[in-house]
């Protein structure tokens, strides 16, 4: 188990450092110099080449990745005019248009990004695995058919227009909920989950009717197993292999696709973000594209990486804890 | 006293039969056998009588003074009256939970005991069925536990609740010869000392002969005869009994010229290196084969036999070049059998199904040698081999899924004859068949041989049908050939004490000689 654990970390910070050099490179292949970004207008010659010089350009491409992961591992200093500048680690340098350290910019949005994830999953995996197996067995023939329409209705429509419909039903006609803003879960837990509904509710639609369809599928791929077939010739009752057997080897796969969802709404949720005024991961990153933004772009990557892994992670201990025949190694 | 009767028992599945008209008593602490080849009705039967089967069911079932078909109290029955015991130990149980839990849930049911007494009661009833060290084994999961071993700790829940009958639907069926025997022996053990009775279903007379007071024979739904099993085993009334009983392979009595040795297998060794795990050291390799040296001469059949995991098809599939050896060498005709390339050694596999590509027809599976060997417009020949190995030339157009096992098993052969070898190396070619099938396609690669001129390898399991095919017999065991020699002498005067144990847990046909070698496995293990 502590072999695996090493090795599973040795692996993920592989993956990271791999990734780190892929991005940075691209920073460097980009089609426009970082100094002259960062110069900002009315840059003269002279103010040019200092800024050169304070951002290490000079130095071969080698030296500046080397840098940039010591900033990373230690933090590093930078040269700002006459003083010079502590960026303590992990230092993924400033932001080319704020001038803020992207470390802080990211610290903030991953909050806002995560509260949406959360809430997301709860209310899809609520009513997508309670309706799931609500027709997976067989319980209400109708409920079966309904399931199977709005799965297909959930993959056909896009989350915005789920979304303005949901803003004007409730926040228009209705008013029965403020329009969405961000309010942290520490200063209050009700404002929090008030705002952030929605939001939930419009990412839910879509992932609600995937998830529904996998248990049904899982559930009755389970029950036609020959351990359920054991479980009934010795009289076991149905509400009771649904719940201790049937049910474990239904939601398995739920596992992976859950990790793979949190995932991809912590960092690219950004229609969701942007519909609801909310200031995520995924704003952060367009914004950063459109404003050719390197170090943010650098940063909101590694950090992809970073969730992308931890979800991987943990699907897999969950996986091995659910399912005795599953082992790590 | 009756404790189960069936009267005209009927079970149609939208409008066809699956049984047709079955009666049978078995008295209280008696053992019946329902003997069938696949298809014949008898897993049915044995469902209805838990009332699991989604037929349509009419008739008579009593048990105990219960109506079975009239919506009985089957929480009080199922498991704890009547229980069975399946065919699968591997999936019958649940992955999800230990096999102690899995019986504790089942006694805890049925008896409103304890937590702990029937976890206690779990124990008890995995010794009973000797599972080595029950109180550890009770909280390991099925997946930890052997095929043996899963089927005892499924007749431990059998008999958890201390039930009047078992129904035990191909127990064996998955099962090692060896393996086999013991649960048979362990079946017997459990009537005696429980004084339930035994309801066993088999495809093989052999697992009947030795454990069942009477025996029913099915065909289509029907039982075509029945009585006690010495009557209808020894002196069979019905021709189907009798076709049954004549399909049980029996000695061969072919005579051994011995050729001059065409393949010669000398020193092979096949290690596969284990992955490491959690220690930085390197595991040993699994020795699958280790250090077999033997020839197979021009014209005859040597057989190879062992049990699971002693590396014949490892053995086999390096005969015929698709595995290299790790050491040592394998000739043909003086010529190393890795660089030959050609036609004069082909294989037939253990499951024509999945070794026949599904996609394509059958005649042009059977034509590809043909087209390797430059042959253009092979239909012609292919229409020949078809009708040679007792297909008609029309079946060329059909696909895997639309033919019998048999008939996949000889359009398998006829793809190992297309490019006129000189050796055949079959592994466990009948193996999924019919009893009565098996013995047709057995007497095909007999035919073929004596034709072509052939040389077999015929790896199998099944001493019964080795002692049917083969001149000479190699034994198998753990990588190691343990005794080789004529067929007659190794049936005869087996030399090595793996053998011995292995020709006491075939099963017979005949009752008398299946009592006789229970007597001889209890003594040689007790």
């Amino acid at each position: 188990m502590i072999g695996y654990l090493i090795r599973r970390i040795a692996g993920a910070a592989l993956v990271l450092l791999a990734l780190s050099a892929i991005v940075y490179a691209l920073f460097y292949l980009a089609p426009s110099d970082p100094a002259i970004l960062t110069c900002g207008k009315g840059c003269t010659p002279e103010r040019l080449a200092d800024v050169r010089a304070a951002m290490g350009l000079a130095d071969p491409v080698w030296t500046q990745y080397w840098h940039f992961l010591e900033g990373v591992f230690t933090g590093r200093d930078y040269p700002a005019g006459p003083d010079v500048r502590h960026c303590p680690a992990p230092c993924l340098g400033y932001s080319f248009e704020t001038d803020q350290p992207v470390t802080a910019l990211l610290l903030d949005r991953i909050p806002v990004s995560f509260s949406l994830a959360i809430g997301a999953e709860v209310l899809s995996l609520a009513i997508g695995v309670g309706a799931g197996l609500l027709s997976g067995a067989r319980r209400f023939r109708w409920l079966d058919r309904l399931v199977n329409g709005l799965v297909l209705a959930g993959y056909a429509v896009p989350v915005f227009l789920v979304g303005l419909l949901l803003l004007l039903l409730f926040c228009v006609h209705l008013r029965w909920l403020p329009f969405p803003t961000y309010v942290p879960f520490t200063t209050s837990p009700l404002l929090w989950a008030q705002n952030l509904l929605l939001p939930w509710i419009s990412l839910a639609v879509i992932q609600t009717a995937a998830y529904a369809r996998l248990t049904r599928a899982g559930l009755q791929e389970t029950l036609a197993e020959d351990h359920i077939r054991t479980a009934r010739a010795y009289g076991i009752p149905e509400r009771r292999i649904l719940r201790r057997r049937a049910l474990r080897g239904a939601l398995l796969p739920l596992i992976t696709l859950t990790a793979v969802d949190v995932a991809a709404i912590m960092t690219s949720a950004v229609l969701t973000e942007t519909m609801f005024g909310l200031p995520g991961v995924g704003q952060l990153l367009v914004g950063a594209v459109n404003q050719i933004d390197l170090p943010v772009v650098v940063g909101v990557t590694l950090l992809t990486g970073l969730i992308i892994v931890i979800a991987n992670a943990a699907a897999d201990f969950l996986y091995a804890a659910v399912d005795p025949r599953v082992q790590l190694r | 006293m009756t404790l189960l009767k069936v009267d005209d028992l009927r079970i149609t599945f939208s409008d066809k039969p699956a049984v047709d008209g079955l009666s049978f008593e078995l008295a209280a602490g008696g053992s019946l056998g329902i003997v069938g080849e696949s298809g014949s009705g008898k897993s049915t039967a044995a469902l209805a009588l838990l009332g699991l089967t989604s037929g349509q069911v009419t008739g008579e079932i009593a048990f105990d003074g219960v109506d079975l078909l009239a919506n009985p109290p089957w929480k009080e029955i199922r498991g704890a009256r009547i229980t069975m015991v399946f065919q699968e130990p591997l999936t019958a149980l649940s992955p999800f939970h230990t096999v102690g839990d899995q019986i504790a849930e089942v006694y805890r049911l049925h008896t409103g005991a304890s937590r702990r007494a029937a976890r206690e009661r779990a124990v008890e009833v995995l010794g009973q069925v000797h599972i080595p060290d029950p109180v550890r084994r009770a909280a390991a999961y099925p997946h930890q536990f052997s095929g043996g071993m899963r089927q005892r700790a499924l007749i431990a829940m059998a008999i958890a609740c201390r039930p009047q009958l078992i129904i035990a639907d191909e127990p064996t069926t998955a099962l090692d010869v060896t393996v086999q025997a013991q649960i048979l022996d362990l079946l017997d053990e459990v009537r005696a000392t429980t004084g339930a009775a035994l309801l066993l279903i088999s495809h093989d007379l052999g697992v009947v002969a030795g454990s069942c007071d009477s025996v029913i024979v099915m065909r289509q739904g029907r039982a075509v005869e029945a009585g006690a099993t010495e009557r209808v085993l020894l002196s069979p009334r019905h021709d189907y009994t009798k076709a049954l009983l004549d399909a049980v392979p029996k000695p061969g009595t072919r005579k051994l010229e011995p050729g001059e040795p065409l393949l010669r297998v000398k020193d092979v060794r096949k290690h596969f290196p284990q992955p490491r795990r959690g220690s930085l050291r390197k595991p040993p390799p699994i020795r699958a084969v280790d250090g077999v040296t033997l020839d197979v001469h021009a014209g005859e059949t040597l057989g190879i036999v062992g049990e699971s995991g002693t590396g014949k098809t490892t053995l086999a599939r390096m005969m015929v070049g698709l595995t290299s050896p790790t050491s040592g060498s394998i000739t043909f005709d003086g010529v190393d059998i890795g660089r030959r390339r050609g036609r004069s050694v082909q294989m037939v596999f253990q499951d024509p199904l999945s070794s026949l590509n599904p996609r394509r027809t059958v005649g042009e599976s059977i034509a590809d040698p043909l087209r390797l060997r430059g042959v253009r417009d092979p239909r012609a020949e292919v229409s020949a081999l078809l009708e040679r190995v007792g297909l008609a030339a029309s079946e060329y157009d059909r696909y895997p899924h639309q033919l019998s096992g048999g008939m996949r098993q000889r359009v398998g052969i006829a793809r190992a004859i297309a490019p006129a070898p000189r050796l055949i190396v079959c592994d466990e070619p009948v193996s999924s068949l019919d009893v009565t099938t098996q013995a047709q396609v057995l007497d095909l690669l007999e035919e073929l041989r004596g034709e072509l001129g052939l040389s077999l390898v015929f790896v199998s399991h099944d001493l019964a049908v080795l002692r049917r095919i083969a001149d000479r017999v190699a034994v198998l065991k753990d990588g190691v050939v343990v005794e080789i020699g004529p067929t007659a002498e190794v049936y005869e005067q087996p030399r090595h004490a793996y053998t011995k144990e292995l020709l006491a847990a075939v099963p017979v046909t005949d009752p008398v000689a299946a009592r006789r070698l229970r007597a001889l496995r209890s003594t040689v293990s007790g």
